[in-house]
């Protein structure tokens, strides 16, 4: 009863969204009151019917009820409860629900906290909110229902991927989808905008909060993803450059620059055509990401789905609304009133800098992704792009950026003076060769590699020197700076932040990349390696019985010199109901570089295929990540974001008289 | 300066950027384009040049070297077959008469000396390359395999 009853209430979702997408607008343009008003009820209907649907699904998982097709293909009763609901969204039917779930909430959020914005805006808002959610909610009821029964249900479920039986990758997608479609926010005021005409502070000031939301969840997503990917494959990688990973990283970077060119918007009332072109670009690049998932299109290391019937129907969505989406913006974007001049050393300018250069960056991942199709449908010839080709075209563009970052903060609006920022910047120039020299020293080389660990420093002193100089350390009183760093805006310590953070990852990436060291051979108990000064011991291998699966569990003393370190465990699981093995690594981290051991096979003669990484740097990136949304959190915090339009004070003699 | 010569210099400066990312990315697809070769085409592909090789794990073929690491398989697509080597563990879902795509570089002696072997994440996913591979051999045994 309760998946019929799920599946209703999508229906009705989609009804609602149809209401909620036309109206509206409308009213809008008419300006009646009462039908602009309907968006916020649909919103907020959406978000319960959908709600619903998501909820019954997942009764029907944590029930095991198989007479749901998607529960016999994706769950099984002896599954742990955590991975029974994460089930729920590991698998295409589901995670569609969840898209559109996530979508309704946005919705509703701007229903029930966008009070002060203009009632036409709102309206336009969530009606465009509503025409996405009426395409994914046509899709998923046409094409991917993941309320279809089966009679007679059989006896036991076919069980989730063993590999997706892990806490990273249970909460990857939902942080995922809360970026790409925490996008969708930025995407439904861009139109709106267009429609209306008219874009000012009071709508950037509205667009940063939910870009910068949604910023927040794809970082930690992309981040979940890349920890995932390597402490699970066992192949002491986390990024390969696959399609699957370039398409959440593109609307990544472009959401990093929508970020950056509305705050011209909000201070300067300039690059409004360009910051509506972003949005636009960085939803689309989102819904292209969902496209090539789920479409089969591209092979790629972890694909989601085969199907073409699918591909198709996303393909004519994203037809629709990239399409539909570009030629609105051809069309009112000269109506948008350009704002102030600048010099080209300036904020604007720098700011104008970072999205060229991320756009030309999201650019070359675009080429190097969609390459392999085009080439395939122009010549049949099959092909591949790999790590070598986003060293060459991608990093060459980050580096000036990472350059320019340190000198960004430093700058004034309109016209600001170079040499003045070099002055103050003085400390932070320090840092490189200091940098340089230590990884010269550690490591010998490559070139490439000291220099980008020389600009991660740069930026990272470079970002504390702005801080520094705000607060006036060192130079005033600590009590002096401490008063100044408190009434700082929250989105200044965001920045710095999320700026350092960004220079604490890069170097992590740039050391984990060039400076691994491996080893594979054959161990037998009792037989000892050494790699990068420290020693693993083999002390042999255990069976173990887990829960739905059994494991060959090595055992590796570590020790440094005479220094006991770390006792690893790493596993080959075999899981029984899908006759699935995988590969479990155990990994210590020292803080500033990881032990990273794998088992594999047997010889047949007591000997064991073992490989052992060793992994430099590697915690910097998920520390360097974990700061990064640190800073978006803080930035949300700041108290401006959360007044949405400026109110003018009107002065009463009634509120005179209560004031004084 | 004017609005308009602004706008000019950003364009400008906008189009130069994009030439010069153009330019390396052009560099770098000549060298690091990797194209898929099926058994029956292996021979068409330049010998030296990384390529990738895929096909079916021909059942029976998986033999382990004396030094333990190094393993030798025949990757099929039912009408020909090529030999391979690769020394390393071998992913978990490796497995004969499952599908399988290794990346590495044809040997003198016709045999392919693999530096990745790539078996995908789940037993009922069959990479598309693949699939056509069997089709144009007139192997393709219906979509079961194909289908999530």
């Amino acid at each position: 009863m309760i998946p019929e009853l799920g599946h209703f209430a999508l229906i009705l979702a989609l009804v609602v969204a149809l209401v909620q997408g036309s109206v509206p607008f409308v009213g809008a343009a008419r300006g009646h009151r009462g039908w602009m008003e309907l968006a916020r009820t649909g919103a907020l209907a959406q978000l319960i019917l959908v709600g619903f649907a998501f909820f019954a699904l997942m009764y029907a998982y944590v029930t095991s009820d198989f007479t749901v097709v998607n529960v016999v293909a994706n769950s099984h009763s002896a599954k742990p409860l955590l991975y029974k609901i994460a089930g729920v969204w590991g698998n295409h039917e589901g995670s569609m629900v969840l898209w559109v779930l996530i979508l309704s909430v946005f919705g509703a959020a701007v229903a029930l906290f966008g009070g002060n914005l203009p009632p036409t805006l709102r309206a336009r808002v969530l009606a465009v909110q509503a025409w996405i959610a009426t395409g994914f909610l046509a899709f998923t009821l046409f094409t991917s229902n993941p309320f279809l029964r089966v009679f007679p249900p059989p006896s036991d479920g076919r069980s989730l991927n063993p590999l997706l039986q892990d806490p990273g990758l249970a909460f990857h997608p939902p942080m995922l989808y809360m970026g790409y479609v925490g996008f969708s926010m930025a995407f439904s005021f861009a139109i709106a905008a267009l429609i209306e005409g008219r874009v000012d502070a009071a709508w950037a000031r509205w667009v940063r909060p939910w870009t910068l939301a949604a910023w927040c969840f794809l970082t930690g997503g992309i981040a979940l993803g890349a920890w995932w990917a390597y402490y699970e494959l066992g192949w002491g990688g986390w990024w390969f450059w696959d399609p699957v990973e370039n398409v959440s990283f593109m609307p990544w970077l472009m959401g990093t620059a929508l970020l950056h060119s509305a705050i011209v918007v909000e201070k300067r009332d300039a690059l409004k055509a360009w910051t509506i072109l972003l949005a636009i670009l960085t939803f689309s690049l989102s819904l292209i990401g969902t496209f090539v998932v789920r479409s089969g299109l591209l092979s790629s290391v972890h694909a989601f789905a085969n199907d073409p019937e699918r591909g198709l129907f996303i393909l004519l969505l994203l037809c629709i609304t990239i399409g539909g989406s570009l030629l609105l913006f051809a069309w009112r974007a000269p109506a948008l009133k350009s704002g102030g001049l600048f010099a080209p050393v300036s904020r604007e300018g720098g700011l104008m800098l970072n999205n060229l250069l991320l756009t030309v960056a999201c650019a070359t991942v675009f080429l190097g992704t969609l390459y392999p199709l085009f080439l395939e449908a122009f010549n049949g010839a099959k092909v591949s792009v790999g790590p070598p080709f986003y060293n060459k075209t991608f990093v060459p563009v980050m580096a000036p950026l990472i350059a320019a970052m340190a000198t960004g903060p430093f700058l004034t609006w309109k016209r600001a003076d170079l040499s003045g920022v070099i002055g103050r910047l003085k400390v932070a120039l320090a840092a490189p060769p200091a940098a340089v020299i230590l990884a010269l020293y550690r490591q010998g080389g490559p070139v490439l590699s000291v220099i980008a660990v020389g600009l991660a420093a740069w930026l990272f002193v470079g970002a504390l020197s702005e801080w520094a100089v705000r607060v006036k350390l060192f130079r005033a009183p600590i009590a002096e700076s401490v008063r100044r760093a408190r009434s700082l805006p929250r989105a200044a310590h965001g920045m710095t932040l999320a700026h350092a953070g960004l220079a604490i990852a890069i170097a992590g990436m740039t050391a984990a990349a060039s400076w691994k060291a491996e080893e594979v051979r054959i161990m037998h108990p009792g037989e000892s390696v050494d790699l990068a000064g420290y020693t693993y011991r083999f002390e042999g291998v255990n069976s173990v019985l887990g829960p739905n699966y059994t494991s060959d569990m090595a055992t590796f003393t570590v020790t440094r010199g005479r220094r006991f370190v770390a006792r690893l465990t790493p596993e080959k699981r075999l899981y029984t109901v899908q006759n699935m093995p995988t590969t479990e690594a155990a990994i210590h981290t020292t803080g500033l570089a990881d032990l990273y051991t794998v088992i594999g096979d047997a010889d047949g003669s007591g000997g064991w295929t073992v490989r052992i990484f060793h992994e430099p740097m590697v915690p910097w990136i998920w520390a360097g990540a974990l700061i990064m949304i640190l800073g978006g959190a803080v930035s949300l915090t700041d108290r401006r974001l959360r007044i949405g339009a400026p109110v003018r004070q009107r002065k009463s003699p009634a509120g005179a008289a209560v004031r004084a | 300066m004017t609005r308009k010569r602004r706008r000019l210099y950003m364009v400008l400066a906008g189009m130069l950027l994009l030439g010069g990312a153009v330019a390396l990315v052009l560099a770098a697809l000549e060298e690091n384009l990797n194209y898929f070769y099926s058994p029956a085409d292996l021979n068409t592909a330049p010998p030296g040049r990384p390529i990738r090789l895929g096909g079916l794990v021909e059942e029976g073929s998986v033999q382990r070297k004396d030094d333990g690491l190094t393993v030798t398989f025949r990757i099929t697509d039912l009408a020909e077959s090529v030999p391979v080597t690769y020394k390393g563990i071998l992913p978990d879902l490796f497995r004969e008469g499952q599908s399988v795509i290794t990346e590495g570089t044809l040997g003198p002696d016709g045999t392919f000396v693999a530096r990745e072997v790539l078996a995908k994440h789940d037993e009922n996913y069959m990479p598309p390359e693949v699939v056509d591979a069997l089709k144009k051999s007139g192997q393709w045994r219906g979509g079961g395999a194909a289908a999530q």
